[in-house]
């Protein structure tokens, strides 16, 4: 409502590491979503502070911050968020456009990350003609097409059955054991939280337990060769 | 992100929606053409004016009676009856003005020529022996009236083609005598088809010794025009202001505002009567510029809702590191596209329809008209184009740039 204002995140100090698994759990309306846009340089704290590398990001300018969005971030929606009538290839090429990557190495990057979440066979198809899992692993492709420190992932699994919902899980989680990109993920699924190191558990804003996932499971391998 | 690629994305934008970017590009198509035909009519009525005016040579410089036209409303008195024949003898003399060659007065009006039963309604031009040279006209049968002729008020006529077609038809002409005023006039010559020159159809002319249509046609003592040739082009300022001192004293004039008189080279005119052309183009292309606008605020439109339509794209371009420049350039990229594509089809048809109506105008017409396609046109047309797509683009762009990206994500 205008003229209301509704505090998202209160009093929450938060500490993630290089190269961990987190993941943010909660009811709906906790503040999962807007501490995750903030990690991810998509909102600002209107107070409090966010450091990011050891720097304020309050100091970045609008353009340092996209470029921080374009460089340190990669972006996992639970609506998949392709361009329609865009072919996988040019969908997963997008981030390399906004980046001061070479041009010669855009193709290269491009096939790379489509062929490392397993699509090289749908490379030049449009997302209309991809199931739902297919469309997630194309996004998960653009996410790491720019090798970003931080990949954040808003419910990846929320709008997919199960069993694409583990095989897009498998891959994030490679993503952090074998590459070492950090992970940020949100979810409401006990059952894909536990497939991270620590979890934070939140409420109203504030953080209600953060603890470390003694017994973390594996996603069963299905994707191995 | 890269020129050349915000270039391809923002065509791929407008790829996805073919038809509706097609009928927005309409609007700009529509009023770049009409600009460009304007001009491109303008400047071939400029050439034709302009070509009637150099019929005369560009040492010639006109004495009009008469106070100086102050505007194109302005007309000149032609009924001033200031210039006189002592006035043609003291502009005649060496020491007034040196660098004149040749002077010849001129008298001109319209009557009814008859021969037999026929009648003819004639342009009577009355001059003097010079009239041959300066004009530059000839005669197809027989020769023009001798200075002893002007001296003499001699009853003689030259002819055009088609006064000779009108009254005599395919029968012999020359001696014959035609009426003029209840005065018989023999026919000595008859000129050479020439058409138009500097507005005066020879065509339909009945040249006679200035004395005698002063005296017997016109009943006037003075003259309508002084025709007076400069020795050099460079002469010609010189001569202007020696034709001035000359008359000024002869009329008794202390001050050139209350002049009865005024002196025009063919440089003036050439200038007054492309002044009069530019200002008519001038108004018709901004006339033609009110349906580019119209284009413009359908372009401004369309990308409004292109831009409502793909928030969500905006948002996601953003949150991958699209910065607020990069989008406002996608978008502003794409109706200058637009607006660019119309206005070089605009220009492709407007040279296509201008370049068919110079053809009906000189063909079906008969009027000396030559396509004349001004490259300054084009470049024109294709800079509005693009300035109408930078201006009515820069709205939408800017609330394409502004948008927060988490919103942006959320909008369905």
């Amino acid at each position: 409502m205008e003229g209301v204002d509704t505090v998202a995140l209160d009093d929450l100090s938060l500490h993630i590491e290089k190269g961990e698994f987190l993941a943010i759990m909660g009811p709906s309306g906790s503040g999962k979503s807007t501490l995750l846009h903030m990690l991810g340089f998509l909102d600002v704290p209107t107070a409090g502070e966010y450091r990011f590398e050891g720097k304020k990001i309050a100091e970045y300018s609008k353009e340092e911050i996209a470029h921080l969005r374009n460089k340190k971030a990669g972006f996992v929606f639970q609506a998949f968020n392709l361009l329609p009538r865009t072919s996988v290839f040019e969908n997963v090429k997008l981030p390399l456009l906004y980046s001061d990557v070479k041009e010669s190495l855009w193709d290269k990057f491009a096939r790379e990350a489509v062929e490392s979440v397993g699509l090289a066979h749908r490379m030049f198809h449009e997302p209309s003609q991809l199931s739902g899992g297919e469309k997630q692993r194309v996004a998960i492709a653009r996410a790491l097409v720019n090798k970003p420190e931080v990949i954040f992932a808003d419910e990846p699994t929320g709008n997919l059955d199960s069993k694409s919902g583990q095989l897009v899980m498998e891959i994030i989680q490679r993503l952090n054991e074998e590459r070492g990109h950090t992970v940020i993920l949100v979810t409401h699924e006990t059952y894909t939280a536990e497939l991270a190191r620590r979890i934070v558990r939140m409420r109203d804003g504030k953080v209600e337990s953060d603890t470390a996932v003694n017994h973390r499971r594996e996603a069963k391998d299905h994707f191995k060769k | 992100m890269t020129l050349a690629h915000t270039f391809k994305t923002a065509l791929r934008g407008l790829r996805v929606n073919k038809s509706r970017s097609a009928l927005t590009v309409l609007g700009i198509v529509i009023g770049i053409t009409s600009i460009i035909v304007v001009m491109a009519l303008g400047a071939g009525a400029q050439d034709l004016i302009l070509g009637q005016v150099q019929g005369l040579g560009s040492n010639t410089i006109v004495v009009i009676p008469g106070r100086e036209p102050k505007g194109p409303s302005d007309a000149p008195q032609v009924f001033s009856d200031s210039l006189k024949e002592r006035d043609l003898e003291a502009l005649k003399r060496k020491s007034n003005v040196p660098a004149l060659s040749e002077i010849m007065p001129i008298v001109f009006g319209g009557d009814t020529g008859a021969y037999g039963s026929e009648t003819y309604r004639l342009t009577i031009f009355g001059a003097s022996d010079l009239i041959a040279k300066i004009f530059d006209i000839s005669l197809s049968e027989g020769a023009f009236f001798t200075e002893d002729d002007v001296k003499g008020r001699a009853d003689v006529v030259v002819i055009g083609s088609k006064v000779k077609d009108q009254l005599f038809g395919s029968s012999n002409a020359l001696g014959q005598k035609i009426k003029i005023k209840n005065r018989s006039l023999r026919v000595i010559g008859i000129l050479a088809k020439k058409g138009q020159v500097s507005f005066f159809n020879f065509d339909e002319a009945a040249l006679i010794p200035y004395s005698t249509a002063q005296q017997y046609v016109f009943g006037i003592k003075y003259f309508h025009r002084f025709i007076v040739e400069a020795k050099s082009t460079a002469e010609i300022p010189q001569t202007v202001r020696d034709i001035q001192a000359t008359l000024r004293e002869a009329h008794h004039i202390d001050n050139p505002s209350k002049d009865d008189f005024f002196v025009e080279t063919q440089a003036d005119l050439a200038k007054r009567l492309g002044s009069i052309t530019d200002n008519l183009t001038l108004f018709l292309a901004s006339v033609a510029a009110i349906s580019l606008v119209v284009g413009g605020i359908g372009i401004m439109n369309i990308m409004l809702v292109s831009v409502t339509e793909r928030t969500r794209e905006i948002g996601l371009r953003k949150a991958l590191g699209a910065t607020e420049n990069d989008v406002l350039s996608q978008f502003l990229l794409e109706s200058i596209i637009l607006t660019g594509i119309g206005g070089v089809i605009g220009i492709s048809f407007g040279a296509g329809l201008s370049f068919a109506v110079s053809f009906i105008l000189s063909r079906v017409l008969a009027v000396g008209w030559a396509f004349s396609f001004p490259v300054s046109a084009a470049l024109l047309g294709l800079g509005v184009s693009a300035a109408v797509g930078l201006v009515f683009g820069l709205y939408p762009a800017r609330q394409a740039a502004r948008k927060d990206p988490i919103e942006a994500l959320r909008y369905e």
